[in-house]
């Protein structure tokens, strides 16, 4: 074996804790089923876990024996503040879409990542976050027309009030 | 018969909107492949999503393109920045980046698209010819065959790109056991359920699959904020006749390594051009430059190979329903999704769909070969796009992607578990392509797996000898073990005992 493999900060951890899961999952499909058949329901699946937690305890052990790697901090180098930021804007997107709609959930989750990503002032934000936005919803609400939520912008009389235009001009 | 082939192949080429489409998709997957750090799964899974509630040919027309697009567009980045934008654009940095150095960036671009064309042409060719002839042996198959080619993809895929054997079997084994979650197809018992009956359906494939290729990624990016593109001055793309004539011996042969890799199951796009750049090294007596300054032969080699690889990986794909890669994987996803069931079937029931699929991949070639010498200002406007505003916008898509196919938060909320989970799987080694693999391949797996064994009636004796009896049993029998075998540390020390001792013997 290498003996001059490293592991990264909290690699450790996240191998016990696949291999806990895996423990999980062996423990839920021998419930399935039991050991009734080779043809149950519950055999391929217990089949399944058990390769995981296999390979798992092999993937656990090897990484215990590797050298920690101290020149790396977990939050600086594996999770940095950035990518941990983006991940809670994201279930906040999740959680909001519904009730407010996707344009202004949109709109405001474009800004603030933009804002905070690229550091360089409210107005360039705004601007990109709204061409960006303006994009996104011409090609894929209206050319591909897929439905989103519509929340608290009245999107569809707004449709209407532009193709009544339209039809006015005519 | 030949007549109606070729009316459905001609389908998409005479509808305006298919058209279109075609082109549209060949479009995105060009620039989505060609931004560093954008891979073509992560555009295939992302703009696949949307497309679930078309008519199945206009979404089949986007999703070739993409493919198709995608597998060319890693190129450019790996020309002009030396950063593959996709794995299959490895081999061709190795070359393309030391000529965009000597300022010849245009030629090696030009170059590489007129021979991955070249590439992509004898890939749907040998398409066309051989998968009505594989799907008919297909129907021969045995549910035993079919599980033991299932698990040879997944260990493929899994021992192939990764570091480590062991993480490659972890994660095709998460997909699997991801892919039973839900009611048992054959007898309807829960599993994994928890007394959720929001489970019953399992969880969904879009989830699991934006959320390792979209959002991981996307967050990966997010370590590379500052890096900027590099500006290259690019002359002229189109090259002379002559120096395609002078490459296309050396084509012909890389494509067919390029097929042949791409239709085994389990290894596609990216395995086919370093063996064909390795093939293209070993066949150059006398390159002008030495490969790896900038020889066009270790240019040509490895992108005839990754497209002609395409044509290649359609043929398990839609003959057998077992993918070849990640990106085949989400598309036999999206082909289920459809109402489609790519098998040996496939060919008897829906012909039209086979010839439909051969035609936009031509059409898609054509496409690509016309937007891949042109556009080159815009192009590198797109690729100079500041990523501070690119990620947002790819995390905007992907959790509207998630949600869109089922009008669905939760899969939203599942789509970002997996986002994270194949976060730290990057981060620490383990490949996400295997689990999504797993994933398509768990029910193909299961069901055949039941079938073999209540076949023989539920006696692993019998199932055995009935491997050891069929030929075509007992050769995937024996791949599966040696490739197991070969990547495990006793075969190593077998043979480093072999060798310590061939010098004994020789004197």
């Amino acid at each position: 074996m290498n003996k001059d493999m490293t592991r990264k900060p909290g690699e450790v951890v996240f191998a016990l804790l696949l291999s806990l899961i895996s423990f999980g999952a062996v423990w839920q499909a021998y419930g399935i089923a039991g050991f009734e058949a080779l043809s149950s329901p519950g055999a391929f699946p217990m089949a399944v876990a058990s390769v995981m937690v296999i390979s798992s305890v092999v993937i656990a052990v090897k990484t215990l024996r590797a050298k920690p790697d101290t020149t790396h901090s977990f939050f600086t180098d594996v999770l940095p503040p950035a990518a941990a930021m983006m991940i809670v804007f994201i279930l906040l997107y999740a959680i909001a879409l519904k009730p407010l709609g996707f344009l202004s959930t949109s709109l405001a989750f474009l800004f603030v990542s933009v804002l905070i990503l690229s550091r360089r002032g409210l107005w360039y934000s705004a601007w990109v976050s709204l061409v960006c936005l303006a994009a996104v919803y011409v090609i894929f609400r209206l050319v591909f027309s897929v439905l989103m939520p519509e929340g608290i912008v009245p999107e569809r009389e707004i449709l209407a009030f532009i193709a009544h235009l339209f039809e006015g001009t005519k | 018969m030949m007549l109606e082939a070729f009316s459905y192949f001609t389908t998409v080429w005479f509808d305006p909107s298919l058209l279109m489409l075609v082109a549209l998709g060949t479009f995105a997957g060009i620039y989505v492949g060609a931004i560093p750090g954008l891979s073509v799964t992560m555009a295939v899974s992302i703009l696949i999503s949307f497309t679930f509630s078309w008519e199945v040919y206009s979404a089949l027309s986007l999703i070739v393109g993409i493919f198709m697009g995608g597998v060319y567009g890693g190129s450019r980045t790996a020309i002009l920045l030396n950063i593959p934008g996709a794995p299959s654009a490895i081999a061709t940095a190795f070359d393309g980046y030391p000529l965009a150095q000597k300022g010849q960036a245009g030629e090696a671009i030009g170059v590489s698209t007129v021979m991955s064309a070249v590439g992509g042409f004898i890939g749907i060719s040998v398409l066309a010819v051989a998968a009505p002839t594989v799907s008919e042996f297909a129907l021969t198959f045995q549910p035993r065959d079919y599980f033991l080619l299932a698990i040879l993809g997944i260990l493929l895929v899994g021992s192939l790109s990764g570091e480590s054997l062991a993480k490659g079997i972890f994660a095709g084994a998460l997909g699997l056991l991801i892919g039973t979650v839900g009611l048992d197809p054959l007898t309807a018992q829960e599993r994994f359920t928890f007394g959720m009956i929001d489970l019953w359906g399992g969880i969904s494939f879009i989830a699991v699959m934006i959320g390792m290729f979209g959002i991981s990624e996307a967050l990966i990016q997010l370590r590379h904020l500052d890096k900027t593109a590099v500006k290259q001055k690019i002359d002229r793309i189109v090259p002379s006749w002559a120096s395609v004539r002078k490459y296309l011996p050396l084509s012909l042969q890389t494509s067919s390594i390029g097929v042949i890799i791409g239709a085994l199951p389990g290894t596609g796009g990216d395995i086919a051009a370093l063996m064909a750049y390795d093939h293209a090294k070993r066949v150059t007596k006398s390159p002008e430059v030495p490969f790896g300054q900038g020889a066009k032969e270790g240019l040509v080699a490895p992108e005839t190979a990754n497209n002609a690889a395409v044509g290649g990986a359609f043929i398990p794909m839609l003959t057998l329903g077992i993918p070849g890669d990640a990106v085949t994987a989400i598309i036999i996803g999206a082909l289920y999704i459809h109402g489609l069931n790519p098998g040996p079937m496939l060919m008897v029931d829906q012909p039209q769909m086979f010839w439909f699929i051969v035609g936009a991949l031509v059409l898609a070639n054509i496409f690509m070969l016309i937007f891949g010498l042109t556009g080159i200002r815009l192009f590198t406007k797109i690729v100079e796009l500041p990523r501070a505003m690119l990620i947002p916008m790819i995390l905007m898509l992907s959790i509207v992607g998630a949600f869109a196919v089922n009008n669905s938060i939760t899969d939203v909320y599942w789509m970002l578990g997996f986002g994270v989970l194949g976060y730290f799987m990057k981060l620490y080694g383990y490949q996400v392509g295997p689990v999504i693999l797993g994933v398509i391949l768990s029910r193909l797996i299961d069901e055949n797996w039941r079938r073999a064994i209540i076949s023989d009636r539920e006696s692993l004796s019998e199932l055995f000898t009935g491997i050891v009896t069929s030929p075509l049993s007992l050769l995937l029998f024996i791949a599966v073990i040696l490739i197991f075998v070969s990547q495990t540390p006793l075969w190593t020390r077998a043979k480093r005992r072999l060798f310590s001792r061939a010098p004994d013997a020789a004197p």
